[in-house]
């Protein structure tokens, strides 16, 4: 069995971020979307990870960013729900096409 | 010496008296009102009286020449070295004069007022407006400053629009106050060219040093000036009669007198005190006061004045016959009289017995400001009586108004030239000073001075004698004491003032001159102002139809007296058919289509732009997150490339 290299790694890490792009982009349901956001930041988490375990084995750095990161996502995580729960209760749907009339 | 507090307090009480009823005269002080101007003015008039009675009898000489004291000046600001406005106070024979008259009467029409304004909506406000005028006309006779009394000059024209437009719901009096703004304003425009050009040869502002450097040959501002021409005249002349014009516009001269009928919309006090004897007489003050110059180094301009002063009161004199609105009768008799004056000026030299139109011309300023304020008043006494300012609704109220009559009377015969009232006295000066200098100006004079008693005579007869009056039963009697006292002291005045030698007082160089009176000279007027008189008595003591047929009889003349010779039609059809067809269209259709229309393109190439682009603001979340993530790896494509 092979242990896995960097590339390995970030070959899913990429793998992940375009899933999450994707998802944001064409999902209109705003909780799978706030989903696929967490993909994007967890692809950028393990690239984190991945560079500071390969690259400088002996620094803490990546793992503090990681750690950060999970911290705002959280944080992230609860005022998009309450946006989207207001939301839910002036339009009666969390649909995303249902949100356009912040324009011009 | 005086003591400046008194003569600083003289034009300061006044303007207190302005402040304080304009800032709270119709919330607090509604009913004290006229009683603090009246004393403001109360106390400045005995100051006035007190500094006049100390300058020409006291300090005011110096070897027997009257000098020009300045008890206070302030350096205010500064342009450059010499050229400075200052403001000051100069003390001189026609300042404490005009200090006196403008005092007097504007304390008579304060309590005149009291009665006559009495129970008025806006009673405060009327007598803060008078406070007002009161300090701006004696700021504009001490000034020592040239650019000093060019502020005060101002002043006055705006207190005269406020008190013009006064009965500011009335369309007519507000198109007659625009009106005298806008005339007077025109005319400033020529004064203030005038004190640029003369201040630029002179290199002062000051009265007494451009006096001194533009009258005196040696100097070489004088120099300067005289070889410096332009058109033929040289700059000093150019400048006095610019300054000239400013005066003309202020003094109701032809042609730019078509203000001063109008301003008649006034309260009729109002045109005692500001379009009678104070403001329209200081054009007549400005040109004395620049006397020497326009004497010693434009003598051009000297006779331009001389003419335009007989012209306006020969002119003036024969509307006056035909007007029926008793006020206008008065206003131009008033133009007439300024003429007077003006035209004594022009006719008069510098120094000793020459300079005998000078002393005749503030003579006749000072007994004028006597009996015109009195014939206004009395006048409106009489508008108070009948309600109405048409001499067809009087007649016969010798009876009802008999203190109004008898002073009225006075000041008649005054005005006419008949002696021993006050303005037989200055007159004679004047006609005698016209006859030493210029026999045309003479002869225009007595016409005038024959049709001045005619119709005045016309309009006393019409008021009081003609047809019966009716008393409505209604009627509340001729006014209460505090109108009859002012026309009471006023007739004094205008019966009294002639006896003053006033030659000894006021003469162009200060050195006193000696009264001459010619017995033989006066025949000629006084038989002339008799014979206007019995004229008037015969056509107007009794309602006939004599009038009439005489008007028939010279119809044509008639009636362009009446319309005032459609001078006023002709300023109409040359700034409206003109001014705005020919500069006002053209350049309000470069204003709509040039400056208007680059803006309006500014404006239209935004929207343009903006319309354009707005779609991107769709409001879909997941479009500008495509957007974004196109952005981003555009820019990653770009740098990829660079770095490459």
């Amino acid at each position: 069995m092979m242990e896995p290299g960097l590339y390995h790694i970030l070959f899913i890490s990429a793998g992940l971020f375009f899933i999450g792009v994707y998802g944001f982009l064409t999902r209109r349901n705003l909780i799978t979307m706030l989903m696929s956001i967490e993909l994007i930041l967890n692809s950028v988490n393990l690239n984190f990870i991945a560079f500071n375990k390969y690259l400088w084995p002996g620094k803490l750095d990546g793992l503090f960013f990681t750690i950060f990161i999970i911290a705002i996502a959280a944080a992230e995580a609860a005022v998009a729900i309450a946006i989207i729960i207001n939301l839910y209760r002036t339009h009666r749907s969390i649909d995303v096409e249902d949100a356009e009339q912040l324009k011009y | 010496m005086p003591n400046v507090i008194y003569i600083l307090l003289i034009p300061i009480l006044p303007f207190a008296a302005f402040l304080l009823l304009g800032l709270f005269g119709r919330k607090y002080i509604k009913n004290g009102a006229g009683i603090i101007g009246t004393l403001c003015m109360l106390i400045a008039a005995a100051l006035a009286l007190y500094i006049a009675y100390g300058y020409f009898f006291d300090y005011g000489k110096l070897d027997g020449v009257y000098r020009k004291i300045i008890p206070l000046k302030y350096n205010w600001l500064e342009f450059s070295p010499g050229i400075s406005i200052d403001m000051g106070i100069v003390l001189d024979p026609i300042s404490v004069m005009m200090l006196v008259v403008v005092t007097f009467i504007s304390l008579m029409v304060h309590i005149y007022s009291l009665g006559y304004i009495k129970g008025e909506e806006r009673f405060p406000t009327y007598y803060a407006f008078l406070g007002l005028f009161t300090f701006s006309m004696l700021g504009l006779v001490i000034s020592t400053n040239i650019f000093q009394m060019y502020f005060f000059w101002e002043l006055v024209g705006v207190s005269s629009f406020l008190l013009i437009g006064y009965y500011y719901d009335k369309p007519s009096a507000v198109a007659a106050c625009k009106k005298a703004f806008i005339v007077t304003r025109f005319a400033d425009l020529g004064f203030l060219i005038g004190i640029l050009v003369l201040s630029y040869y002179g290199g002062t502002l000051d009265f007494n040093e451009l006096i001194q450097r533009l009258a005196s040959p040696e100097s070489n501002e004088f120099k300067t000036a005289i070889a410096s021409s332009f058109l033929g005249l040289s700059a000093i002349t150019w400048g006095t009669v610019l300054v000239f014009i400013g005066g003309a516009g202020k003094s109701a001269m032809f042609p730019l007198h078509i203000w001063l009928p109008d301003a008649m919309e006034g309260p009729t006090p109002v045109s005692a005190l500001i379009h009678a004897a104070t403001m329209v007489v200081a054009g007549v003050f400005l040109v004395a006061r620049l006397f020497p110059v326009f004497a010693i180094s434009a003598p051009e301009a000297l006779n331009l004045v001389g003419y335009v002063g007989a012209v306006s009161a020969l002119f003036a004199a024969v509307i006056a016959c035909t007007q029926t609105d008793i006020k206008r009768v008065l206003a131009y008799s008033t133009m007439s009289q300024i003429g007077y004056m003006m035209f004594a000026l022009g006719v008069s030299g510098y120094g000793g017995e020459e300079g005998l139109g000078y002393t005749a011309s503030m003579f006749h300023l000072f007994t004028h400001a006597m009996f015109k304020a009195l014939l206004f008043l009395g006048a409106g006494a009489v508008i108070h009586y009948v309600h109405s300012n048409d001499m067809k609704d009087m007649g016969g109220l010798r009876k009802f108004m008999p203190v109004t009559h008898i002073t009225f009377l006075i000041a008649c015969l005054a005005i006419a030239g008949v002696p021993p009232f006050a303005g037989f006295f200055s007159k004679e000066e004047i006609l005698l000073a016209a006859y030493q200098h210029n026999t045309s100006i003479y002869w225009i004079a007595l016409i005038t001075s024959g049709l001045t008693a005619f119709y005045m005579f016309r309009l006393y007869f019409n008021i009081f004698w003609n047809k019966e009056h009716h008393a409505h039963g209604e009627h509340h009697g001729e006014g209460g004491f505090v109108m009859m006292m002012p026309l009471i002291l006023l007739a004094i005045g205008a019966a009294g003032a002639g006896f003053i030698h006033f030659g000894e007082f006021v003469s162009s160089d200060g050195a006193p001159l000696a009264s001459v009176f010619h017995l033989q000279f006066s025949i000629a007027p006084v038989a002339l102002g008799f014979a206007g008189i019995l004229v008037a008595w015969i056509l107007y003591k009794k309602q006939n139809d004599k009038p009439d047929k005489i008007a028939a009889s010279v119809k044509s003349l008639y009636i362009a007296a009446y319309h005032k010779f459609y001078i006023d039609e002709l300023y109409l059809f040359i700034t409206k058919k003109i001014l705005f067809n020919l500069i006002g269209r053209p350049v309000a259709w470069i204003d709509r289509h040039i400056v208007d229309g680059l803006m309006n393109a500014i404006g239209d190439l935004t929207r343009g732009i903006a319309e354009l682009i707005k779609g991107f603001q769709s409001g879909k979340v997941q479009q500008y997150a495509l957007y974004f993530l196109c952005g981003a790896v555009g820019l990653l494509l770009l740098f990829i490339y660079i770095w490459h």
